[in-house]
């Protein structure tokens, strides 16, 4: 019936189908691209697609288990040796933490500032990456009903990974600090010079832009996060700092960083609440000698 | 059977873009992403091709406008891309029947890497990205699929018999 000879005079021709079809989807995009109207389809949409995504994830977990089933029992003994000797060693420290927690805070109180309350944190599962080119994002097990809110900092156990985009209730799209649209305001733990680092698409890279000559930056610096814009809180690693190539044709320096965060080998991320205290630097520059305790760094 | 021939069809083409889409979004080590293909404009171009009464530019659109969903790009993007790509294979869709098997795999080639050249343009145009040459080499790697998986979807439509 559908290939009778009339079907084709009682529907709109190819081309015209395609042109329809195609003002449909930039009409889209524009709107997508300047406002937010769209993000409750989005949503809508994407609570409808959630089955698949779960889905998708299945072969993946399923190799991880089966891995675990065959591992032998000298692997097994071997990790858990490791984890014991770990598990000391992090005791030792945390003794120390606690010490320094308390000192902190009581000469934070001194100083007259909010005592500095442990940001709360939560830990979330990373459901699926990104395959999308360039767009540097995870998915995460964590939704709008954990509490989550846009623009929340995710990080893991070594540094800030990126922000929370896009919040759906069981799940949250997050964009890495790689993304090339992500920036993040961080400062050089050596001096406490302000900067932007920005995202190039890269999964080991990011940038430091709009330096120019002399500025007092060093390959290994490490930068942290300045708490200014309000979106990150202050002092999380972001990334440490691995070339500086100074052209002369070009306005500013071209400075690659390497982040901190293992960004391409987390199995689960920390979401933090963060708690508002004042910008505190960990070093005054040109204080030779002055180092806080857990700060040392190589050159 | 309660299904007719027109629904079951209709079953077996979506259940092919399901598993596409599926294949698309399924995680996968860092180092094989340029090596994926891009499955969901195969198996759109298989059904343009074979079945142009059915499948054709609003099908693309709509499975562009999922992909969009699925991987969080700006909404339209993929449509666009997969809705040229739809209207293409119903322009060659005759000749590309024709065609010997190799000949069709590079015509899948030029089709592919058009719909990410769009892709590309666009997310330079919104945000700027860089260009890596790996971007392409999932146009190639969709060539090379293209023989094995025309032989599939074909055993496919021939056992359901989608016509």
């Amino acid at each position: 019936m559908l290939s009778s000879p009339g079907w084709s005079l009682r529907t709109p021709s190819v081309l015209t189908r395609f042109v329809i079809f195609t003002a449909l989807s930039l009409a889209l995009m524009v709107v997508d691209h300047r406002g937010q109207q769209l993000a409750r389809a989005r949503a809508a949409l994407s609570v409808v697609f959630y089955p698949m995504e779960i889905a998708a994830t299945i072969p993946a977990r399923v190799g991880v288990s089966l891995a675990g089933m065959f591992s032998g029992k000298q692997a097994l003994r071997e990790k858990y040796d490791r984890l014991a000797a770990k598990q000391v060693l992090l005791e030792a420290r945390l003794q120390r933490y606690d010490a320094l927690r308390a000192q902190n805070t009581h000469l934070r109180k001194l100083l007259g500032s909010a005592a500095l309350v442990a940001d709360r944190a939560v830990v979330a599962r990373i459901l699926q990456v990104n395959e999308e080119p360039f767009t540097r994002e995870i998915i995460i097990a964590r939704g709008s009903r954990d509490g989550v809110r846009d623009g929340q900092p995710v990080i893991d156990n070594h540094g800030i990974m990126g922000q929370v985009t896009e919040v759906d209730p069981e799940q949250s799209r997050v964009t890495l600090i790689t993304n090339p649209g992500h920036a993040i305001p961080v400062e050089d733990v050596r001096n406490g010079l302000r900067t932007i680092v920005f995202g190039t698409g890269a999964e080991d890279r990011v940038a430091v832009r709009y330096l120019t000559a002399p500025v007092d930056i060093k390959v290994g610096d490490l930068l942290v996060s300045s708490g200014i814009g309000g979106t990150f809180p202050f002092g999380y690693p972001v990334a440490r700092v691995t070339s500086i190539v100074n052209d002369p044709n070009e306005p500013f320096l071209d400075i690659h960083a390497r982040p901190i965060a293992h960004l391409e080998y987390n199995k689960e991320v920390l979401l933090i609440w963060p708690v508002k205290t004042p910008r505190w630097p960990l070093r005054r520059p040109s204080t030779d000698g002055l180092q806080l305790p857990g700060t040392s760094h190589g050159h | 059977m309660s299904l007719n021939q027109n629904n079951r069809s209709r079953l077996v083409i979506a259940l092919t873009f399901l598993a596409a889409l599926f294949l698309s979004i399924l995680p996968g080590p860092e180092s094989a992403r340029p090596f994926r293909p891009d499955w969901v404009t195969l198996v759109l171009i298989y059904w343009c091709m074979a079945t142009p009464q059915r499948v054709g530019v609003g099908v693309g659109w709509t499975v562009g406008l999922i992909l969009d969903v699925l991987y969080g790009s700006l909404l339209g993007q993929q449509a666009l891309a997969e809705t040229l790509v739809a209207f293409l294979t119903l322009k060659l869709h005759l000749r590309m029947r024709m065609f010997p098997r190799w000949q069709q795999a590079v015509t899948v080639l030029v089709l592919v890497a058009i719909s990410h050249l769009v892709v590309l343009w666009i997310s330079d145009l919104v945000a700027h990205t860089p260009v890596h040459w790996s971007y392409w080499t999932s146009s190639i790697v969709s060539m090379l699929i293209w023989p094995w998986l025309f032989i599939i979807l074909r055993d496919v439509r021939r056992r359901a018999r989608v016509s």
